[in-house]
């Protein structure tokens, strides 16, 4: 929501063009992000799930006050060099914006895989995730780490909502599509890439055909009606694994 | 410091730990009774302290003793106002009959949204208590018949045994008993065999299904109790604001039922109700802010003339006046609590009792948590 | 008939074979010991034997019956206990209510009357407690019933976790490393506290351990395990002298 936020900002405020604001907003983002860390989320390493958890929910409250206050609660749209270009690609009209969409999500996804399974930095950070003392110990600067951990989020967050912009309209409750992505990963099972991905693909469909054929109203809970089911029926999804404590 | 002098395993199964704090609550429960006669104004103020009361209850027992954060209970709240209003209007049924219907049938939305709760821990279980919410939102706004919809609903007053409790002071009462009577049931449970396992479940699982706890079955009991609790102070609610609409019980209201949780002090009675006071009083210390800070910043200003004054001023009122500032308000209040004082109000007079009792040999490490540093211990 | 029984017993994590085609017996009022270095699958078999996991195959019996696919709350309503190698207690409970959970082993659910706390439940929280206090005065923790756990030092943490399970009323008590983190001192009651388990208590114990002199004092048999396998079985005296058990603890 930030993301899309200070783009808008950027590109309708100060007239910038669309790729450099597009830039110029997650890194932007990003630097928050760590910032965030280093001052408040440093603070309950170590601490209950819950409190972390409870933590992200009181700043998400803030955040969205925070955009209501200063850009109000109006609705905007994002103006960007895909906007109302279409292609015929085999008889279906594509919209570019969505095409868009699809390409920044496969590279990103590409890039973050790539990052975390081969170099340095992201093999340390999955270490930092498992077992911060033992990292420390094996000379990971931790902290350090965990703020990068957050900008990286952040910055993937912002690129997010900055594509999701000309599509959905910017508005404080845009980061509620968050859960929808929870729902898809959870389908396609945590701890596996593709897996999200297919999730995605499936409660897009799934959204589509109980639009078409289910009563009106299910249509927008349908993602979170298959979240539960999934958690209930087989909480791994399709291709995920369960983490558990060894006693 | 007091020693306590226990002559059989009686003394600590009962529900006071010596007569002194018994005469305490006695002297509590008198207070309360006699409050509508010195505080007329606010009758109205104290039966929603009431309420939320109940409602901090229901999720003290699921998040605080049980350790399964629900941002979903405002869902459960709202089962049971529409619920009773169609039982109690549509209809016609008594009014006891009415609540505890309503109470029963959240029982069983809350044992739905347990058989998720079965397989997924921590935030994930969090995550998905948002999405029941949302979905039940959803069911408010499209099931015409029972909830009216968008157009929402008007809630009478309650007519029990034939008796109308429509004047406030019948109605403070009525909240009253009803919260002293959940408080006693709640107690009961958590020092019965069933609280015993709630916590284990909390603590550490293994070890608890090591000792015999059948998981499931105990989570499920914990999330039909939490639910039933709210359903009974849905009924309650309903007639309170005296008017029903689906974006009443919004993942806002969850929200300020965890922040009452975690700002009262978790693990705890008493966090519940004095969570509940600070919730039901926040509205109303907001909206005397909204007018009085602008006024104290500009006479602040002021004396560095007349025209900093006014424009300090108006900048803070048009900054107070935005509306969209009471969610960011509540965010930064459960941030500050968790960031520095994480036990809550109660553990924070639990703190101030220890001091006076063992000064001056306090040591501020006691209250210190253990930390865990491994991934694998906080999955559990 | 043997108390206890494992027989071929293995379990596969991903490509590891953890534990590989174990079986030992363990005689009513025996004390048991399975020893092995680091990685042998000594707690994978007490998780197993818990139920925590599922072996992919081999059976478990306990006094003859099968109990190879009972689900894990089951166990110790079944007589099976045990404590845990990194210890599992109740943090923020105090010692007492560590103790008592322990008797949901054999507790049946009565939630209606313990919500208006009837009578009933009063009597039974009572003869709970007596049991309780039981455990508490056979291993000396009187001092500590009411302090929290948290608060507590690491050799009083091991003792309130055996307490624990004894609560259960097993008739196997699996111990997990019980003198690890002890002191000399500390170690020496432990051994006393074992030997009264099983002469004055009537319980067998099979337990997993790592200090030679603790073995030495109280077990009646000893398995030895490497690498998931099993490499010895006899008294203390056959095992230490095995070559296949020193080739493993020194190596060549």
């Amino acid at each position: 929501m930030l993301g899309a936020f200070v783009c808008y900002m950027l590109v309708v405020g100060h007239g910038m063009s669309y790729w450099p604001a597009f830039a110029i907003a997650v890194v932007a983002v990003g630097l928050f992000g760590a910032a965030l860390d280093a001052t408040i989320l440093r603070r309950v390493i170590g601490q209950p799930q819950f409190a972390v958890v409870m933590l992200t929910i009181g700043l998400g409250a803030i955040f969205r006050s925070f955009a209501s206050i200063t850009w109000g609660s109006e609705i905007y749209t994002l103006p960007t060099p895909f906007s109302a270009k279409t292609t015929r690609l085999g008889g279906v009209t594509v919209s570019h914006e969505y095409v868009a969409i699809i390409v920044g999500t496969l590279v990103l996804c590409a890039l973050l895989y790539a990052f975390f399974s081969y170099s340095r930095v992201g093999v340390a950070m999955q270490a930092a995730s498992q077992n911060q003392l033992a990292a420390y110990y094996m000379g990971i600067p931790v902290k350090r780490m965990f703020s990068l951990i957050w900008a990286i989020s952040a910055g993937v967050a912002a690129i997010a909502g900055v594509l999701l912009a000309p599509v959905s309209l910017i508005d404080t409750n845009l980061g509620f599509i968050g859960l929808k992505a929870f729902a898809a990963a959870v389908l396609g099972g945590f701890g596996s890439i593709p897996g999200a991905l297919v999730g995605g693909v499936t409660i897009g469909l799934i959204e589509l055909f109980s639009g078409a054929y289910l009563p009106l109203g299910v249509k927008d809970v349908a993602a979170y009606i298959v979240l539960l089911l999934v958690l209930a029926i087989r909480p791994q999804g399709m291709f995920g694994t369960v983490g558990r404590k060894k006693v | 410091m007091r020693f306590p002098f226990k002559t059989g395993y009686d003394h600590d199964l009962g529900l006071f730990r010596d007569p002194v704090q018994r005469r305490w609550y006695a002297a509590l429960l008198v207070g309360t009774l006699i409050l509508p006669a010195l505080v007329p104004d606010y009758v109205g103020d104290i039966s929603l302290v009431f309420i939320y009361g109940l409602c901090g209850l229901s999720l003290m027992v699921l998040a605080g003793y049980t350790g399964l954060v629900s941002l979903g209970h405002a869902a459960f709240l709202g089962i049971g106002a529409y619920a009773h209003v169609y039982f109690v209007q549509d209809l016609g049924l008594p009014w006891v009959a009415g609540v505890l219907l309503a109470a029963l049938i959240t029982a069983g939305a809350g044992t739905l949204v347990g058989l998720p709760a079965l397989r997924m821990t921590g935030v994930y279980l969090t995550i998905a208590t948002l999405a029941f919410a949302l979905i039940i939102q959803e069911v408010f706004t499209r099931w015409d018949t029972v909830t009216h919809g968008l157009k929402g609903r008007p809630v009478d007053k309650p007519v029990i045994f034939g008796i109308s409790f429509a004047n406030d002071l019948a109605f403070y009462f009525l909240c009253l008993a009803v919260l002293i009577a959940g408080l006693w049931l709640t107690a009961n449970l958590l020092r019965a065999p069933t609280g015993r396992a709630w916590v284990a479940i909390r603590d550490s699982e293994i070890a608890a299904q090591s000792m015999g706890v059948h998981l499931a079955r105990y989570k499920t009991l914990a999330f039909a109790y939490s639910a039933a609790l709210m359903g009974a102070a849905g009924a309650l609610f309903a007639h309170k604001i005296g008017f029903l609409a689906p974006d009443i019980f919004s993942v806002l209201l969850s929200i300020q039922f965890l922040l009452m949780v975690v700002v009262g002090g978790l693990g705890s009675l008493h966090g519940a109700l004095y969570g509940a006071v600070f919730v039901a009083m926040l509205p109303v210390l907001i909206s005397q802010a909204r007018d009085q800070v602008p006024q104290w910043a500009g006479q602040a200003v002021g004396v560095f003339g007349k025209d900093a004054g006014s424009a300090a001023f108006l900048a803070l009122d048009r900054f107070v006046k935005q509306p969209g500032l009471e969610p960011g308000i509540f965010g930064l209040i459960l941030v500050l609590f968790i960031l520095f004082e994480p036990l809550g109000i109660y553990g924070r007079w639990r703190k101030v009792q220890l001091y006076f009792s063992t000064f001056p040999l306090y040591k501020r490490a006691t209250f210190r948590r253990q930390k865990t540093y491994m991934r694998s211990e906080r999955l559990r | 008939m043997s108390l206890f029984a494992a027989q071929d017993l293995a379990v596969n994590f991903g490509g590891i074979r953890a534990v590989d085609g174990v079986s030992f017996e363990v005689e009513a009022g025996q004390v048991f010991t399975i020893i092995g270095p680091n990685g042998a699958g000594k707690t994978t078999i007490f998780n197993l034997i818990s139920r925590i996991y599922d072996p992919s195959q081999g059976r478990l019996l306990l006094r003859g019956e099968e109990i190879t696919g009972v689900p894990p709350h089951e166990i110790a309503r079944r007589g099976i206990a045990r404590t845990f190698q990194n210890i599992e207690l109740f943090e923020h409970a105090t010692v007492l209510q560590n103790l008592l959970l322990g008797r949901h082993a054999h507790a049946r659910p009565h939630f209606a009357s313990e919500l208006l706390f009837l009578p009933g439940v009063r009597v039974r929280e009572r003869a709970n407690r007596e049991a309780v206090e039981k455990v508490i005065d056979f291993l000396d923790l009187q001092a500590h019933r009411d302090s929290l756990v948290v608060n507590l030092p690491y050799g009083v943490r091991k003792v309130v976790e055996m307490g624990r399970a004894l609560c259960t009323e097993p008739v196997l008590l699996l111990l997990d490393e019980p003198s690890s983190g002890l002191s000399v001192e500390e170690t020496e009651d432990m051994a006393f506290w074992i030997q009264d388990i099983r002469t004055l208590l009537g319980i067998t114990v099979l337990m997993v351990e790592h200090d030679m002199s603790l073995v030495g004092a109280v077990s009646d048999r000893v398995l030895a395990l490497n690498y998931g396998r099993a490499v010895a079985c006899g008294t203390c005296e056959e095992v230490q002298a095995h070559p296949d058990v020193i080739k493993a603890y020194l190596g060549g």
